[in-house]
Formats: C-alpha cells, sequence, structure tokens
C-alpha cells in the first residue's frame, strides 16, 4: 500500500460513512463563527426546530463589521445601524446557544483566524471550518481546514458533519531558504504568480520543503491563508517542532498526560516519505525578491524590480483583455516600473498578516522614520486584543504612532472594508491584505498586496520601494 | 430549495475570467442578517454607475449602459455563461443568493471556485461546468442569436441548444443532483444518519481525549 499524504490522514480520519457517488460524511471538530456568514444558519436552525449538535465545538466573535477606533466596548455602539445589528445579532445567538464568545471590549476578540490559533482552539489533526474562504489558514497546524458556506454552516450546527467529496491533493515544495528581507508573504504571492489563482482548484495543498520549515508559524499561518486565493479550499503544513512549541500552553491546547497523549498522535501528521500527490509542484524560495500585486487578481503579480505589464505583448485573447481591464481599473500604464508607483494609503492588518511578527516587521522598518507627505493614512491594525497588547508591551505601538501610522483596534478593517475603514475612489493602497480585486478595499479602490515590510516601506518612501534597499 | 428538473431559458454572457464573489454581490450588502433581497445588488459595481448602499431605492439608481447584462437583450435572462474560475474568493453565500434572486437558476463555466460550486448547488443554483470549445460555442451562439436560449435537463445531465442542433453532456455528483431534483433539504438528510455520526463521535473522542 502507497504512503499516505497528511491529506488523505486529516481526511480519512473524519470519514463518518462514504456514499456512492464517491463523497463523504466527514465529521468536524471544531467550529469558528463569525457574524457576517452565521445569522442565516442561526434562523434556519430555529425555523427548524433544531438544536446546536455540540455547541462546545463552536468559538465565537464579531470581527469583519468592528470599528477600529478606540472606545468601543459595545456592539449597541456601532454608529452603522445594519452593522450594529449584525454584531448585536451575534450577541443574542451566541447568549442563546451559551457559546464560548469573544464579544466587543473581550480582550481576546479579534480576526477570528488570528484568535483560532492564538487560543489553542485551532489544534493539529483538528477538522476546522468557518464561514469564510480564509479558514484554510489553520491548515498551518496540519489540520484540515477550510471555508464554508452559509448553509455548510447551518448544516455543521445541526449535525457536526458536511458531505464532502475528497479533494485531489498538491505539493507545493519550497527548496532553499527565503533571503533576508523576503518573507512567507512574498512566497505565497510568488506561489500563486506561478500557479494561478485557478491552479489550486480542486485541490488540498500541502506546503512543503526547506523553506516553509524554516518559517515560524505566523509565516505557515500566512501561507496557509492564501491558498484560497490560489483557488485550493484547503492548504497545509505537516507538524513538526515548531507547530508543538506554539501550540503549547495555549487556553484551549491539552495539558498534563492529555497533551502528551495528543503530541504522540500529532507526531504522526505529516505526509509519509512514499506518499503520492496528485500535482508537485516546485519553487526555489533562495532566488525570490519582494512581490507587489499590479492588478485586480492575486495572480498579477511580480516581483518589486520589474515593470506593469503591457498587454500587447500577450498572446492569449481573454488573458490580453484581463489584463488591459485590470490596468485600467488600477489606473496604471504598460512598462511602469513597479517602484516609481506612488500611493495613498497603507494598511498594514489583516487574517493574512496581523500577527506580532508582522507588526514587528513593519515596525522595524519604520523605526525612526516618517510617512512620506503624499500618504494620506497608514494604518496598522492587530489581529487580536492579544496581539495589540503583546505589540503594546514591546512598544510597536510608540514606533508606529511616531513615524505618523494610525495604531487601531482589531478587526477585519480595510481588507474587505465592511467598517468604516476603506479606500476612496481611485485611491491606491499598499495592503497587507489578501485580495486585490475590484472594490474589494472600496469601491473604486486600488490594491496592491505586498508584505508588511513592504507595506511599512511604501509608507515611509511614498512608493512601492524594495525594503531591503532601505538599510 | 427550489426543485430543479428541466428548465429552458434565455442566455446571457459574462465574458470575463476570475469573477469573483466580491464582484457578484459587494461587501456592504452583506451586512444584511436575512437572507433573501441580494438581486438588484447583483453585480452592483458593474451594473449601476453610482455607489451601491443598503436601503437605496434601486430602480432610481443609474445604470451602466456599458455593462453586458443591461442590454435590453438580456433582460429576463435565466441562464449566465461565465468563464475559467468564476465564483473565486470569499465563502459568501450571498453570492449565489444574489444571483438566484436576481433571476439566474443556471451559470454555465469551464471552473468555478471551489466554495461557490458547493454553495450554488446547496441554494439549487445549478452550476454546470462545460469545456472551453464548448463555452467558445455557447458565447458565439448567444452573441449572434438574439433571444437564443438553452435547455438544462439535470437528470440527464445535458445542455442542449432549443433546435437540438448539439447536445452537451455535463457531470454532478449524483448526491446533489437528486437534492436538487427533488428539492430535498441536505441537513434531514444527514440526519437520518444519527446514529452513525454519534458512534463516530464516541469513538473518535475516545481516541482522541483532549479533544472530547
Amino acid at each position: 500500500m502507497p504512503g499516505q499524504t497528511l491529506y488523505d490522514k486529516l481526511f480519512d480520519s473524519h470519514v463518518v460513512r462514504s456514499e456512492n457517488d464517491g463523497s463523504s460524511l466527514i465529521y468536524i471538530d471544531r467550529h469558528l463563527v463569525h457574524e457576517v456568514t452565521s445569522p442565516q444558519a442561526f434562523e434556519g436552525l430555529k425555523i427548524a426546530g433544531r438544536q446546536p449538535w455540540r455547541r462546545q465545538s463552536m468559538v465565537a466573535m464579531p470581527d469583519h463589521n468592528t470599528p477600529t477606533t478606540s472606545g468601543f466596548t459595545s456592539a449597541a455602539m456601532i454608529a452603522d445601524p445594519i452593522s450594529r445589528t449584525q454584531v448585536e445579532t451575534l450577541d443574542a445567538n451566541a447568549r442563546e446557544h451559551a457559546l464560548t464568545y469573544f464579544r466587543i471590549g473581550d480582550q481576546r476578540r479579534g480576526i477570528v483566524h488570528v484568535v483560532g490559533p492564538e487560543q489553542g482552539a485551532t489544534l493539529p489533526g483538528m477538522t476546522v471550518v468557518c464561514g469564510d474562504s480564509h479558514t484554510s489558514t489553520h491548515g498551518a497546524f496540519a489540520a484540515l481546514a477550510f471555508g464554508i458556506g452559509t448553509s455548510e454552516v447551518e448544516h455543521v450546527m445541526a449535525t457536526q458533519c458536511l458531505p464532502q467529496k475528497k479533494s485531489k491533493s498538491m505539493l507545493v515544495r519550497c527548496d532553499g531558504r527565503l533571503p533576508t528581507g523576503v518573507t512567507a508573504k512574498d512566497l505565497v504571492l510568488a506561489i500563486i504568480g506561478k500557479i494561478g489563482t485557478a491552479g489550486g482548484t480542486g485541490y488540498a495543498i500541502e506546503f512543503g520543503g526547506e523553506a516553509i520549515r524554516a518559517l515560524s508559524m505566523e509565516g505557515r499561518m500566512t501561507i496557509c491563508n492564501m491558498a484560497i486565493e490560489a483557488g485550493a479550499r484547503a492548504g497545509m503544513v505537516a507538524y513538526d517542532e515548531v507547530t508543538e512549541a506554539y501550540v503549547k500552553g495555549r487556553a484551549f491546547s491539552p495539558k498534563a498526560e492529555l497533551w502528551d497523549k495528543a503530541v504522540a498522535y500529532w507526531r504522526t501528521l505529516k505526509s509519509d516519505d512514499d506518499a503520492k500527490f496528485d500535482h508537485t509542484v516546485v519553487l526555489n524560495a533562495s532566488e525570490l525578491i519582494p512581490y507587489v500585486t499590479w492588478g485586480t487578481s492575486p495572480e498579477m503579480v511580480l516581483p518589486v524590480d520589474g515593470r506593469v505589464p503591457d498587454p500587447d505583448k500577450e498572446k492569449d485573447s481573454t488573458k490580453r483583455e484581463g489584463i488591459a481591464r485590470a490596468l485600467q481599473y488600477m489606473g496604471l500604464t504598460p512598462n511602469t516600473p513597479l517602484d516609481q508607483i506612488k500611493i495613498d494609503k497603507v494598511f498594514i492588518g489583516s487574517c493574512t498578516n496581523s500577527r506580532i511578527e508582522d507588526l514587528r516587521a513593519a515596525a522595524a522598518v519604520v523605526k525612526g522614520r516618517r510617512r512620506a507627505d503624499n500618504v494620506k493614512l497608514a494604518m496598522v491594525v492587530p489581529g487580536s486584543g492579544l496581539v495589540k497588547e503583546q505589540a503594546e508591551r514591546e512598544g510597536l505601538d510608540k514606533i508606529f504612532v511616531a513615524a505618523g501610522f494610525e495604531w487601531r483596534e482589531p478587526g477585519c478593517s480595510m481588507c474587505l472594508a465592511m467598517n468604516d475603514d476603506r479606500l476612496e475612489p481611485g485611491e491606491r493602497c499598499a495592503s497587507t491584505s489578501n485580495r486585490n480585486f475590484e472594490g474589494r478595499q472600496g469601491a473604486g479602490g486600488r490594491t496592491h498586496l505586498v508584505s508588511p515590510a513592504m507595506a511599512a516601506a511604501a509608507g515611509i518612501a511614498g512608493h512601492f520601494v524594495d525594503v531591503r534597499r532601505m538599510g | 430549495m427550489e426543485k430543479f428538473v428541466v428548465h429552458t431559458g434565455l442566455v446571457a454572457p459574462l465574458d470575463r475570467a476570475n469573477v469573483d464573489t466580491d464582484a457578484i454581490i459587494p461587501k456592504q450588502f452583506l451586512k444584511s442578517i436575512k437572507r433573501t433581497g441580494y438581486g438588484p445588488n447583483c453585480f452592483d459595481e458593474w451594473r449601476y454607475l453610482d455607489v451601491g448602499q443598503p436601503g437605496m431605492d434601486n430602480s432610481k439608481r443609474p445604470l451602466n449602459s456599458q455593462f453586458v447584462l443591461n442590454e435590453s437583450r438580456y433582460q429576463g435572462a435565466t441562464v449566465l455563461l461565465a468563464r475559467q474560475n468564476f465564483g473565486c474568493g470569499s465563502s459568501r453565500e450571498h453570492a449565489p443568493w444574489a444571483l438566484l434572486q436576481n433571476g439566474f437558476r443556471v451559470v454555465i463555466a469551464p471552473s468555478f471556485g471551489d466554495i461557490f460550486y458547493n454553495n450554488s448547488l446547496n441554494n439549487g443554483l445549478v452550476a454546470i461546468r462545460l469545456d472551453d470549445a464548448k463555452m467558445d460555442r455557447l458565447f458565439a451562439d448567444c452573441a449572434a442569436f438574439p433571444g437564443f436560449k438553452l435547455t438544462v435537463d439535470l437528470e440527464k445531465q445535458t445542455v442542449a441548444a432549443t433546435d437540438a442542433s448539439y447536445v452537451f453532456p455535463f457531470e454532478i455528483a449524483a448526491g446533489k443532483r437528486e437534492r436538487i431534483v427533488n428539492g430535498w433539504d441536505d441537513i434531514s438528510l444527514t440526519l437520518k444518519h444519527s446514529e452513525q455520526i454519534r458512534a463516530f463521535e464516541a469513538k473518535h473522542h475516545a481516541a482522541r481525549p483532549w479533544l472530547a
């Protein structure tokens, strides 16, 4: 019998029953819940007269709609009545079902994909779902984690299971080590640039190789977070001592003899040496430099020393029209060097890049420097109250504020602009988030995805710049 | 979920790749706690010239005459032709809700975002994959013949020209297909296996007591 992939192990250990059409009913260990994709699911449950199957599997918190200006201690203080209703609805549903709930004002609250791991609510070997596509983040812990829609949210609430068809498996092997100043974000942007936004569709991706092994958990979360931008619902990384060190001692992590028992199992959570993948992609991480997206899809990405593409040089007509449309939306001229593109705003945050390591990297760049005059706003939004607290203990907030960067309260913020943090039409942003889609950060807004260090550097220079040249 | 067996409807083309769910339904409309009311905001940023907000009277907003779905010949369309990776991005189920509530019953594309694909079938929006050559044919016919219609038979798994000049087969997993054809409730079907789920859960937690 050939060896198993990590994905095989995770999937197969959760199969409740197999159906004739090749699909399976799989068991869900952890269900993370936020305010945007859950109200209709809770309502559906109520209408059908059902109760959650296992309420202790659920951990809930508002994140998408929450204001990032200081002083908010309750949902009632949100000015936008529609946002307020949505957050209050989650408050009420969490109360009714006695869920583990981090409400506004709770220091542990933040972006669900930052808080889950931080609390140890995400553990190796688990199946983790959430009504949010960036649930792939949790795969960094050798977990099977993927985003679901609201009907599926209701399904998991009511049955603790989901009907699923097993995906194909892909290995993205990243050989070599990332050079200094080149980060997990640059690596994942390079991967997406290579395989395309649909390259991982139908696959579960395992990220492996020396460069992945050398990453911190924060870096691995950044990589898995953007698996969905390559089309893969799930991304994952094998368990190792880095995972173990991160998980140990967290609020929800097992303790004492349960810890030992768990670790013994978790150490099996890697692909066997003779495992077969349906597809393998190899990248040399040691050759990479920082990346910047130039278009309206994450695959529209180039190294910072590149130039805006010229659609006339593209032979494929669908691609050519795609490039032309993207350049028109982005207000860019073909062949412009990427490091001459001026920006209006900087956003450092999101479930991709709002963890302590991200904030440290950005702070190191802005320390002792000042935001460029043409940059109207540079905001730093920590991923959780606890990340914020730690950053403040390290004095990072003061470094940002001294450099003219705003220091905010945790939440999804300008990654998708459901709260008041957004781009105005035509504004250009260096953003550490995950999507540069049209209108994502505000109608007419122009998003360039970069690493935290690159966003910070752009905020100082006023345009994109290779952060390694900032000295 | 509304049953779907055979459907014949007017076809509209959206000839661009990587149409994401942010484009299908922008984020400001996700603040609603309801399942309905998304139709008029389907493709909002392309469809209107102003910036849409919840609560606006959409019938009074200026339409973008350059947007293909606003052309008079495509009004009342129920079948949408799309290109590669349609519905990529965010998991928002509001995207299939918006398409359905805007009148679409079928979307045909070479490939779909995985989450969108499941969300669509879970709501009875029939998402059909056809290869690029067949898509090119459908786009060409849609452009050439005003009033172009297609017939989709979910039981037979075929997309056919109304004059039967071509019949393209497609595949949707049997379980999903059966649920849509019969309009069955997914959760009730799963709950029929409650005992099996309970037995699995007990065994799973016995082997992994830190999860219990």
